[in-house]
């Protein structure tokens, strides 16, 4: 009996084909996936879904080319004492970001910096695929951008408006607070009498309201504005030997000190008191002796 | 009954701040009432929508108060997204203009300050440093405009237009009042030519105050402090 194979596998050659290929392809992909890091495979997840996403629902031209830039290299060149260098750490923390942290001796600038950074010389700088991004505020509206997961601004834009107020009191006035260790006499009442504004404001308009941190129940770029207040008021007070923050005064700021306090990211990535107690107390005491 | 995007903006004539907001409801061509402040005797309503500052401009959308000029033109620009858009959309030039104009609104304004109201040694160092800032300047307009002519037309005016026309738009005046030259197309070429163009565009011309007023008030606040200076 003649048993005809020959239509049946013609058929099938070019889809057996395919299979192979597909295999080799799945098989090197699942390899190289294999080889990286925890975060770098939750980026790529969270790329390929966001792909998927956006351009199933939303057609934006700009989506797919922000997809991929969040897979570049991230640097934060940094300083351990500076809260503005704080914001940036917790917001690439929160949101998962992987990041080469560069810390910066002041004293002595770094080419890097002073190339990133020309105009101000400062830190905080983000340099994200190469792009330098300066100025603490400037840098956690990009994050936010490039990065949308768990998200630090409210989707509204009025509560936005609200929240960016917030960050820009933020700015203006914690500066009143380091002032507090860097002057003495008249300067010093000053920046003490600014300072106690500043909390008298954030008390009484700030956080109205049964909320946990400015925007309600979740953390966001306000919290983190704030962090000088939770964490770097206390030691100044100290380096200072000043007592300006009396918890009875400020029910409100009081509740959310705590509760910015207790998020993981925010207890684990604080400088230590000790470390920082000795240091502003040496500076304290060679700008005093200047003067 | 509810009142449609009703907009009030709380403003004075004087204030550069005011302006900038002014300037970004024109040029996105939305309706709204303006409310003229008198800050020695703040309006119960000023002082109830911005208790943390009490200063202008406010912009009141529907009954909800926002305050900070660089707030309120994003809040604009999120709201209205018609032309001409005031931000860009890709994040990293946000990022840059963003940055240019925290430096146009903190640092040259403060240093333009400064000369306003010294004299003597006092002011020749303040104008070094005015200088000095718009160098700065120059140098980062490049970066925007790499062909060196800004083409400024209402449908291309973003908000760095915006910030450096309420801070140097009346530049020749604040040349008048100081007694220096500032901006100019030896030194500052881009910025100058980019005013030049900025003040050319009819609605920029609209929103002027009178150029006299302007200058008197300039004096005003010039003698003001240096009297306050030398007490």
């Amino acid at each position: 009996m003649n048993i005809n194979l020959d239509f049946n596998y013609k058929s099938i050659k070019p889809f057996i084909f395919i299979c192979f290929h597909f295999g080799i392809l799945a098989l090197v992909f699942s390899l190289i996936v294999h080889r990286l890091s925890q975060t770098r495979k939750d980026a790529l997840i969270g790329s390929l879904s966001l792909i998927t996403i956006r351009l199933t629902v939303d057609a934006r031209p700009t989506a797919t080319l922000i997809e991929f830039s969040n897979m570049e290299e991230v640097k934060l060149i940094g300083m351990w004492l500076s809260p503005y260098s704080y914001r940036v750490i917790w917001a690439l923390k929160l949101k998962g970001i992987a990041y080469e942290y560069i810390e910066e001796d002041l004293s002595n600038k770094s080419p890097l910096l002073l190339h990133s950074n020309p105009v101000q010389k400062k830190i905080p700088v983000l340099i994200h695929g190469g792009k330098p991004i300066c100025e603490s505020s400037v840098i956690l509206e990009y994050i936010e951008e490039i990065w949308p997961q768990n998200s630090l601004l409210p989707s509204d834009p009025y509560e936005r408006a609200i929240a960016r107020f917030w960050i820009k009191f933020a700015d203006d006035k914690s500066p009143s607070i380091s002032n507090i260790y860097r002057t003495s006499g008249e300067e010093q009442e000053k920046a003490v009498k600014d300072s106690l504004e500043m909390l008298k404001t954030i008390e009484e308009h700030g956080l109205v309201g049964e909320k946990k941190f400015f925007g309600g129940d979740k953390i966001s770029m306000v919290d983190m504005a704030f962090g000088a207040v939770a964490h770097w008021l206390g030691v100044i007070e100290d380096v200072a030997g000043l007592k300006i923050f009396e918890q009875h005064k400020f029910p409100r700021l009081n509740s959310w000190i705590q509760n910015f306090k207790e998020v993981p990211i925010i207890k684990e990535n604080l400088p230590d008191r000790d470390k920082m107690l000795a240091l502003l107390k040496r500076r304290r005491e060679m700008l005093l002796a200047s003067e | 009954m509810e009142e449609e995007n009703k907009v009030t903006l709380h403003g004075t004539w004087f204030s550069p701040y005011a302006k900038r907001v002014e300037l970004a409801l024109k040029l996105k061509g939305i309706p709204f009432e303006y409310v003229e402040e008198d800050l020695k005797n703040k309006s119960p309503l000023l002082l109830k929508y911005n208790p943390v500052y009490k200063k202008v401009p406010v912009l009141v959308h529907n009954g909800k108060p926002i305050a900070e000029s660089f707030c309120i033109i994003e809040y604009i620009d999120e709201t209205w997204k018609n032309s001409p858009q005031l931000l860009p959309e890709d994040p990293y030039k946000r990022a840059k203009v963003r940055f240019w104009s925290s430096f146009i609104h903190q640092q040259l304004y403060e240093a333009m300050l400064t000369v306003m109201k010294a004299a003597g040694e006092a002011q020749g160092k303040a104008i070094k440093e005015l200088l000095e800032k718009l160098q700065v300047l120059e140098e980062g307009m490049k970066d925007f405009f790499p062909n060196g002519t800004p083409s400024i037309s209402n449908r291309n005016m973003g908000i760095l237009e915006i910030m450096i026309c309420s801070l140097l738009g009346p530049y020749k005046l604040q040349e008048e009042v100081i007694g220096i030259k500032i901006i100019g197309p030896e030194k500052t070429p881009l910025i100058f030519s980019w005013l030049t163009a900025i003040n050319e565009l009819p609605l920029v011309k609209e929103l002027a105050p009178p150029q006299d007023k302007t200058v008197a008030l300039l004096k005003f606040v010039r003698e003001n402090a240096l009297k306050s200076s030398s007490a």
